[in-house]
């Protein structure tokens, strides 16, 4: 997809960490590292299959925006908890349970944010040393080095990862996810450590900010430029790749009848020109900009945009295409729907749009597309916390596999062991790819298909190659753990069980823990059959409270703990793997 | 040995009764013919189906020492059985079956149960959770082990499970059992080794293709699709459903759940499974009060678990005749202790020590291993029956016998040496023969071959790195990490490591293989 031969290399870019032809071979870089992605073995959904639940899909309900009045009670803390956040604990619970509605809201929307510090060189190890940067030290102002790149760039994947399991009682993280699925670029295809970092932290920084900001900053991106050929746009051999995909998928989306043009696209490629980066920063060239006017479709009310030059000329013109792209209807609820999708419910019905929709996308226009306003909205609103739309969700393979290591509360070891940290969490992401989700890595400039492909939107997630790797991950948490060098990640049962409210009761462990794991409550004859589980099949629950309070009595008896450890290995390996573990 | 051969099975007229009542082709893996074209079990493969009885069994109400009857009704005066109504054994005269058990005295009577009398181990736990783990893990009492007697055995069995499973060579599950969850039995060196129905519902839903009902609500349409999903995903169901479509017709099995798992049981089997280990439990056995019904002791709590258990195996068994699976299917029972010689005032039993076990099937040579229980003049409360046999000499024995392990591969799963048990099984007992355990050991895929085994000084690896992160590492019987041979990040590849011993001490270890989101663990055995 990249056109090589229509390169026009500027005179005076300043190339001072990176040469041109490391540059343009970013995506083709020899050194990669050689491992293996599990294989995906996926079975096409059926006709028949497809049918079924075609003709099932449930109408979403019929509540609308108005603020939510009703109880406050851990089911609707729980409820906000599981969307808005990467998994909690029960003292996320009792802290959100102390605060009103409005508050808890208020303190996920708007958790005090301070970049984290970036990566570092956590990858040295007996087989490659990083030749310009020591371990311990951090590659992001350091040249680009071919050798090293592959490393680095699993640097930043690990320390993104590493970021969702530490968010804390915030939306941020799950607003930089949502923002790469939409603004996507794939690793594999950028292969620059530190440009990845930027581009991660661009939406980082803006998740919750204002969405124009977003985008212009994400259109100037080094990383973004590069991905979507936007620095090889020039005025002899304009690039339409950006231009199209900045319409088609990232404002103005295709649900409508009517559509901008390919004369639009074309206008919108002459009007991006000139602007170049080295991996570092972006510059704007004014003698690779196109200076003519750029004349849009009726889609977009006839506008004409000014052509300009000069060093300002890139800039200005963007501002103006941003204004025209953000004055079409259509795209806030554009974005309001794909918010909607990722947060709430994947089926928009009529009434949805006319209840739910269409007044966000108000909100949002009326506050210049400033994000908090739409959200705030949202998570505050009776539909958000309608009885129908709880468990809705299919859990994505994040939203699964972190949430496990957090409400689990798995360890990592920390600065402590830099390399097994990096190793771990490395491991995390290729967990996560083999059940089709690789943060870093959407499958294509679209992101990822459980967010736009209809009718069956987040159950793609769910087929017969995945659900025995998400299976197969829980297992490993709870048996086997996964390991760096000298230390491993692994769920502790009998530490989790002690964060209860009260472990020593069978029915309260059970009553607790599925509320908390699972995405719909499960009538009692289920919690039944998970009762023989932790009392060995004996009928007096006493035995279950005895052996615990040997164990606390003497926390250091094997004897003791060995016995609980057993049988909440069991429980886990069963509660995990039932399909009610995979909503929320 | 009662050995089927396929003219015993033609004049018999059972073993294809679906060929005969025309069920068409659907049914053809019934027959012996077309079971060894088509990669099913075959007539040398040995199943051996575990019932636990969960609570602690009271050996001393369910196979009773005439001899002894007086004593034991002067420890117990309340609840003792009357000496006319226990089920008297033919051959047998100082041994008596608990009167709920006469479809298990039946077996008896036709050779087809053999008791193994005070089985226990030193330094016995009276902790139900804790003796529990010990029977199924195989430790002593003062050793954890993280993995099961049955899962080490698959392991050695089938080392490389689970990488490629299921393939041509296994494509079933190497155990089934029909339970809440797996049990610590089936835990092999690193990961479960069986398939878990987990309850007869469950299996039902599968075969008919239904799913537990979800509410009618949008998390619940999501619940339906996640479920039928994992209906169609879970690995080994189509086996399981093919299984269980070729085989139409069984005998009646009495209404209780303990029937209903082994009818379930039966039917895998006849249908071709390849699969050796099958477990059910039957819970209740915890019978501190109300023991008896004191107006009849003959009935009550234990008379009915009995009568279940009896009735159920007794039911399966004629089953197993009927679909001509009895010469390679032996059953045993066992109970994490027995209950007190001397009951207590609640009309029952606190927790005891030893207890005898229940082998049965065709292929157990009927009889009884040991000799009756000694009780004193007047049991207390602080009496309890003294041990014969280590439980693990049971299982040692029915590795041997049953399995045919090699005699000296058996420390090596069991973990440490134990007396056998001889005349348990028909002597003249076929084994599976050694080409089918030489496939069971190549099956699926290697990542890891550790060599010598055994070995005195040091261990060469041969690995397949999936590239990243890659481990190997030695564990030992209670899965402490002793050493990390390979700790290192690679690129995908084909490696060989050496790895010196230094002064390990003998015994069995485990090598496991950690890469790319994968493990593979093979056992291993240090000599002096």
């Amino acid at each position: 997809m990249r056109t090589l031969s229509f390169i026009h290399p500027p005179t005076t870019l300043p190339m001072s960490h990176l040469d041109r032809r490391s540059f343009l071979s970013l995506a083709k870089n020899p050194h990669r590292i050689n491992y293996r992605i599990d294989e995906q073995t996926i079975a096409p959904l059926s006709a028949e299959l497809e049918a079924r639940f075609s003709r099932r899909a449930t109408a979403p309900p019929d509540s609308s925006l108005a603020p939510y009045a009703g109880p406050w009670t851990r089911a609707e803390v729980i409820h906000l908890l599981r969307r808005t956040t990467f998994g909690f604990t029960r003292a996320d619970v009792d802290y959100f349970l102390g605060k009103t509605m409005q508050q808890a809201v208020n303190e996920i929307l708007n958790a005090p944010y301070t970049p984290p510090a970036g990566p570092v060189n956590d990858y040295n190890n007996a087989n490659f040393t990083d030749p310009a940067v020591p371990f311990g030290q951090s590659f992001l102002n350091a040249a680009y080095e071919a050798t090293a790149e592959p490393y680095r760039a699993e640097s930043v994947r690990a320390w993104w990862i590493r970021q969702m399991l530490d968010s804390e009682r915030s939306i941020r993280e799950k607003m930089t996810l949502f923002w790469h699925n939409h603004l996507p670029v794939q690793f594999q295809e950028a292969l620059f450590g530190s440009m990845l970092y930027r581009y991660n932290k661009t939406l980082r920084d803006d998740a919750l900010g204002n969405f124009k900001t977003l985008m212009r900053d994400i259109t100037l991106d080094p990383a973004m430029l590069f991905y979507l050929n936007g620095y090889l746009n020039s005025k002899n051999a304009p690039d339409e790749n950006y231009a199209r995909e900045i319409q088609e998928l990232f404002v103005i989306g295709k649900d409508l009848p009517a559509y901008f043009t390919e004369d639009d696209v074309k206008a919108a490629a002459r009007l991006l020109t000139g602007w170049r980066t080295d991996g570092f920063s972006t510059f704007f060239f004014t003698n690779e900009h196109d200076t003519g006017d750029k004349q849009f479709s009726a889609f977009y009310g006839n506008r004409k945009i000014t052509g300009r030059s000069g060093p300002n000329a890139g800039a200005d013109e963007l501002d103006d295409f941003l204004d025209m792209l953000f004055d079409h209807p259509e795209a806030a609820r554009f974005v309001c729907r794909k918010l909607y999708r990722f947060f709430v419910y994947h089926g928009i019905d009529p009434q949805t749009e006319q209840n739910v929709i269409e007044p966000l996308a108000q909100i949002f226009r009326n506050n210049n597309y400033d994000i908090l306003p739409v959200l705030d909205t949202l998570f505050k609103s009776e539909h958000f916390f309608d009885v129908l739309n709880r468990g809705a969700v299919i859990k994505s393979p994040v939203d699964m596999t972190i949430g496990l290591f957090r409400q689990f509360g798995v360890q990592l070891p920390g600065p402590a062991n830099l390399f097994d940290t990096f190793a771990i969490s490395f491991q995390l992401g290729q967990a996560m790819a083999a059940m089709l989700q690789h943060v870093g890595d959407p499958p294509n400039v679209a992101g990822w298909q459980a967010y736009y492909q209809k009718p069956f939107l987040d159950k793609m997630w769910i087929n017969t190659g995945t659900l025995p790797k998400r299976g197969q991950a829980t297992d490993i948490m709870v048996f086997a753990g996964i390991y760096g060098l000298n230390s491993r990640a692994i769920i502790d049962p009998l530490a989790w069980a002690s964060g209860l409210t009260n472990p020593s009761n069978v029915n309260a462990l059970i009553d607790e823990s599925l509320e908390m794991l699972f995405g719909l409550p499960v009538p009692q004859s289920v919690k039944d059959t998970l009762k023989p589980i932790l009392l060995s099949n004996l009928p007096s629950e006493s035995y279950w409270t005895l052996g615990w309070g040997l164990w606390q009595a003497d926390p250091g008896n094997e004897t003791y703990a060995g016995a609980l450890r057993v049988r909440l290995q069991a429980y886990l390996y069963r509660v995990l793997q039932m399909e009610e573990f995979q909503l929320c | 040995m009662k050995r089927r051969n396929f003219l015993k099975n033609m004049t018999a007229g059972v073993a294809i009764p679906s060929l005969l009542n025309g069920f068409g082709v659907r049914a053809h893996a019934a027959n012996p013919f077309s079971r060894l074209l088509n990669g099913l079990s075959s007539d040398t493969d040995h199943v051996l189906v575990v019932i636990q009885l969960d609570g602690g069994n009271d050996g001393l109400a369910t196979v009773s020492p005439l001899d002894q009857y007086n004593r034991l009704a002067n420890g117990r005066p309340n609840i003792v059985l009357p000496e006319n109504s226990l089920l008297s054994l033919s051959g047998t005269p100082t041994l008596a079956m608990h009167p709920a058990l006469d479809g298990l005295r039946d077996l008896y009577n036709d050779g087809n149960v053999r008791i193994v009398q005070n089985v226990g181990y030193p330094n016995p736990s009276l902790s139900h959770f804790r003796a529990t783990d010990i029977w199924m893990s195989g430790s002593n009492a003062d050793e954890f082990f993280p993995s099961g007697w049955a899962g080490r055995y698959l392991a050695y069995e089938y080392p490389n499970f689970p990488i490629d499973y299921p393939n041509p060579d296994m494509p079933h599950p190497l155990a089934v059992e029909i339970g809440y969850s797996m049990s610590l039995s089936l835990m092999g060196p690193q990961t479960g080794m069986g398939f878990v129905i987990p309850s007869t519902d469950d299996y039902y839903q599968l075969l008919n293709s239904t799913q537990t009902p979800a509410p009618n609500t949008p998390a619940g349409e999501q619940l339906a699709y996640v479920r039928l999903i994992a209906q169609q995903s879970r690995t080994y169901a189509q086996a399981i459903l093919d299984a269980s479509n070729t085989i139409t017709t069984q005998q009646t099995y009495p209404d209780t759940p303990l029937a209903a798992k082994l009818k379930i049981i039966s039917r895998l089997i006849a249908g071709g499974l390849k699969t050796r280990l099958y477990l059910v439990s039957i819970g209740g056995f915890d019978t501190h009060a109300q023991q008896v019904e004191t107006s009849d002791r003959t009935t009550g709590t234990h008379a009915n678990l009995l009568g279940e258990l009896g009735d159920a195996i007794k039911a399966f068994c004629d089953d197993l005749q009927f679909l001509g699976t009895a010469d390679r299917v032996t059953g045993m029972t066992f109970s994490e202790f027995g209950r007190r010689i001397a009951s207590n005032s609640s009309d029952g039993t606190d927790h005891g020590e030893s207890a005898p076990m229940f082998l049965f099937g065709k292929p157990v040579a009927g009889g009884v291993t040991g000799s009756n229980p000694q009780l004193p003049q007047v049991p207390t409360a602080n009496d309890n029956l003294d041990m014969e046999f280590d439980f693990r000499s049971v299982y040692a024995s029915v590795l041997r016998d049953w399995f045919c392990v090699p005699q000296n591969d058996v420390p090596g799963i069991l973990l440490h040496e134990f007396p056998y048990l001889n005349g348990m099984f028909e002597s003249n007992l076929a084994c599976t023969p050694s080409d089918v355990h030489d496939q069971n050991q190549s099956a699926g895929k290697s990542l890891l071959n550790c060599r010598p085994n055994p070995f005195r000084s040091g261990l060469t690896f041969d690995y397949e790195s999936a590239g990243g992160m890659t481990l190997v590492q030695i564990l030992d019987t209670s899965g402490r990490l002793v050493a990390t041979p390979v700790s290192t990040w690679q690129a995908r590849g084909q490696y060989q490591e050496y790895w010196d011993a230094g002064d390990l001490p003998p015994g069995t270890y485990f090598c496991r293989l950690v890469t790319g989101g994968q493990q593979q663990t093979k056992t291993v055995v240090k000599v002096e």
